[in-house]
């Protein structure tokens, strides 16, 4: 038997019940999610702190200091009106911050072999990931939310609208997060994306103003920013007012949680970055 | 995609003509094959850059191959990863674990990333952090760890699914022998216990020591598969240091044995496989000298691992 070739025929003798594999994978789910939150916890004067601090700083200078001098807007104060804005600010840099530096981390430090190497399928792996940056999201949101109560009175309109934009927008960003941390070679990778991308388009998403304020063209051009979307659907749950149709914004937004669900789904499961 | 459970009398390994060409155009494997049986202790050996990591990379789903298949307990790498992943334990060559974590949460962590109930796996990664002998340095940051704990760490992190296949590329490097003898220990109880063990390694005294199956893979190719008895049996010349006492005159002449005095106290002797060696014994007394110790020149594998690479490389003979 020794060195030799056994050419034998294999059987596949049983199927491993379809339940003990779901309930598997649930473990795993739950244990990247477990070990994402555990981070964010772990590292909070980088995670859960520099947020707030941003976030004072805006309602002090934009909120107080400038907004004193801006009238009110759709009949809220200027303060009251940039909250949702700068709360889902908060929320989407968060989440994306949180997928890249955590992903691009484990592939760095080549312990994302831990989760390849393992019989978890490609979306309990993303799917742990964006739950933990939506999760970080989630948090910072309720932070900065509650520094904003401190500076203005907020009452909200709609609660299940503004709870499912945020997951929505936590979930988009989380996945472009993640996508820009696959492709990532260098930690210059992840740093170019927010600044050069996400930050244009998150002070250009309506955030400060209303977009109804701007003439042609600038107005179209900024319904084709995603993050206008986001703001406006938010602001509506928060304040009842928004610069785009809620329903739009919803149909918006699924389709970049479809799109983009698909495109990491897919890279992952080919490698792409992770394995040669 | 189907999840099975493994055939119970297919070979641990089935490795059939596995090729991976990488982006670069570099021929890591060359359509190898390969077949390691149940419950076996077998040495992968290899020089550097020989193709040994790609098929372990393959087999562990950390590359991807060009063509071929791998059937692991008769699952196929290609029908179901997750089911082929779950018989796999990885014990790779470099560090690769999480430098901010504690043994005891990669340990846990991992076996999450198994579908292993939390409460289970807490239990197992005590256990076999100390069996391990790293216990006490359960909680304590990775990073403060020696090397060699670092290298028990990864052997206790591939048992957290207790595999079927225990798959070690290079365990022991860079460990201290006394280190290197309790991870020897481990996985040699491991194997006892049922576990097939696929061992790379540098040191030929561990693989000579530990397995009983061999293949030798050079420039992506299979040059040598057999047991390694037989291997060493093709070993037609063995070396010796003898200690000796007596007279530092003329040595004794045999035919086809090559004796040289190294000192006072040494000889050295080159003798065939087929020679009868209390015939040098009979001839050394015969001068008045008396062997005290002897040992091995080089460890016997060693000696035929560096004849055959060379011999695929055309720079030498292999006499068997």
């Amino acid at each position: 038997m020794n060195g030799l070739h056994v050419e034998r025929e294999t059987r596949l003798v049983a199927r491993v019940p379809a339940g003990s594999i779901a309930r598997a994978n649930l473990v795993a789910l739950y244990t990247i999610t477990r070990r994402e939150i555990h981070r964010v916890l772990r590292i909070w004067t980088q995670t859960l702190v520099p947020p707030a601090i941003t976030m004072t700083l805006y309602f002090v200078i934009f909120g107080k200091i400038i907004g004193s001098r801006v009238g009110p807007m759709h009949g809220f104060s200027y303060m009251q009106y940039i909250v949702p804005g700068l709360v889902m600010m908060s929320i989407i840099n968060n989440c994306y911050a949180n997928i890249t530096s955590s992903f691009f981390g484990s592939k760095f430090g080549r312990y994302v072999e831990e989760m390849l190497a393992s019989p978890m399928p490609s979306w309990v792996v993303l799917t742990g990931y964006v739950a933990g940056a939506v999760l970080r999201g989630l948090l910072v949101g309720i932070i900065v939310l509650g520094i904003a109560l401190f500076f203005t009175s907020l009452r909200i309109e709609h609660p299940l609208i503004a709870l499912s934009t945020v997951l929505l927008g936590a979930t988009i960003f989380a996945l472009a997060g993640f996508i820009n941390a696959m492709f990532a070679k260098r930690f210059d990778d992840i740093a170019i994306v927010p600044t050069f991308v996400l930050a244009p388009l998150t002070y250009l998403g309506g955030v400060f103003y209303s977009v109804n304020m701007l003439g042609s063209p600038w107005r179209e051009a900024s319904l084709a920013n995603p993050i206008l979307y986001m703001v406006n659907a938010f602001r509506f749950g928060i304040l009842g007012i928004g610069d785009v149709p809620v329903w739009i914004a919803y149909v918006v937004m699924l389709a970049f949680v479809v799109v983009l669900s698909a495109v990491a789904l897919w890279l992952l499961k080919r490698g792409v970055g992770l394995r040669s | 995609m189907p999840h099975v459970t493994p055939a119970g009398d297919a070979p641990a390994l089935a490795v059939e003509n596995l090729r991976k060409t990488y982006s670069s155009g570099v021929e890591a494997l060359k359509g190898i094959s390969l077949t390691v049986q149940q419950g076996d202790f077998f040495a992968l050996l290899g020089p550097n850059g020989a193709g040994k990591s790609t098929l372990i990379g393959i087999l562990s789903s950390l590359v991807n191959p060009t063509s071929g298949d791998a059937r692991v307990f008769g699952i196929s790498i290609h029908a179901d990863r997750g089911g082929v992943m779950r018989q796999i334990g990885l014990v790779p060559q470099e560090i690769n674990f999480n430098q901010f974590e504690t043994p005891f949460e990669i340990c846990v962590n991992v076996a999450g990333f198994y579908g292993i109930p939390r409460a289970v796996a807490k239990v197992r990664a005590e256990k076999y952090l100390n069996e391990l002998r790293i216990w006490d340095k359960a909680f304590q940051p990775t990073r403060m760890m020696s090397g060699g704990m670092k290298r028990r760490l990864m052997i206790a992190r591939a048992m957290m699914n207790e595999p079927r296949l225990l798959i070690l590329d290079e365990p022991t490097a860079g460990v201290d022998i006394e280190i290197r003898r309790s991870m020897w220990q481990f996985i040699t109880g491991i194997n006892r216990a049922g576990t097939t063990v696929i061992l790379t390694t540098h040191y030929l005294e561990e693989a000579e020591q530990l397995c009983r199956n061999i293949a030798i893979i050079d420039h992506g190719e299979i040059i040598e598969d057999t047991s390694m008895r037989r291997l060493l049996a093709k070993l037609d010349v063995q070396s010796f240091v003898l200690d000796v006492t007596g007279p530092d005159g003329t040595l004794p002449e045999l035919p086809g044995v090559k004796l040289a005095r190294v000192d006072a106290q040494t000889l050295e002797v080159e003798i065939p496989s087929s020679h009868n060696i209390n015939a040098l014994f009979a001839a050394l007394t015969a001068h008045g000298i008396t062997v005290t110790s002897m040992r091995n020149k080089t460890n016997r594998l060693e000696e035929l691992f560096v004849r055959l690479v060379e011999r695929e490389n055309g720079k030498g003979k292999v006499a068997a």
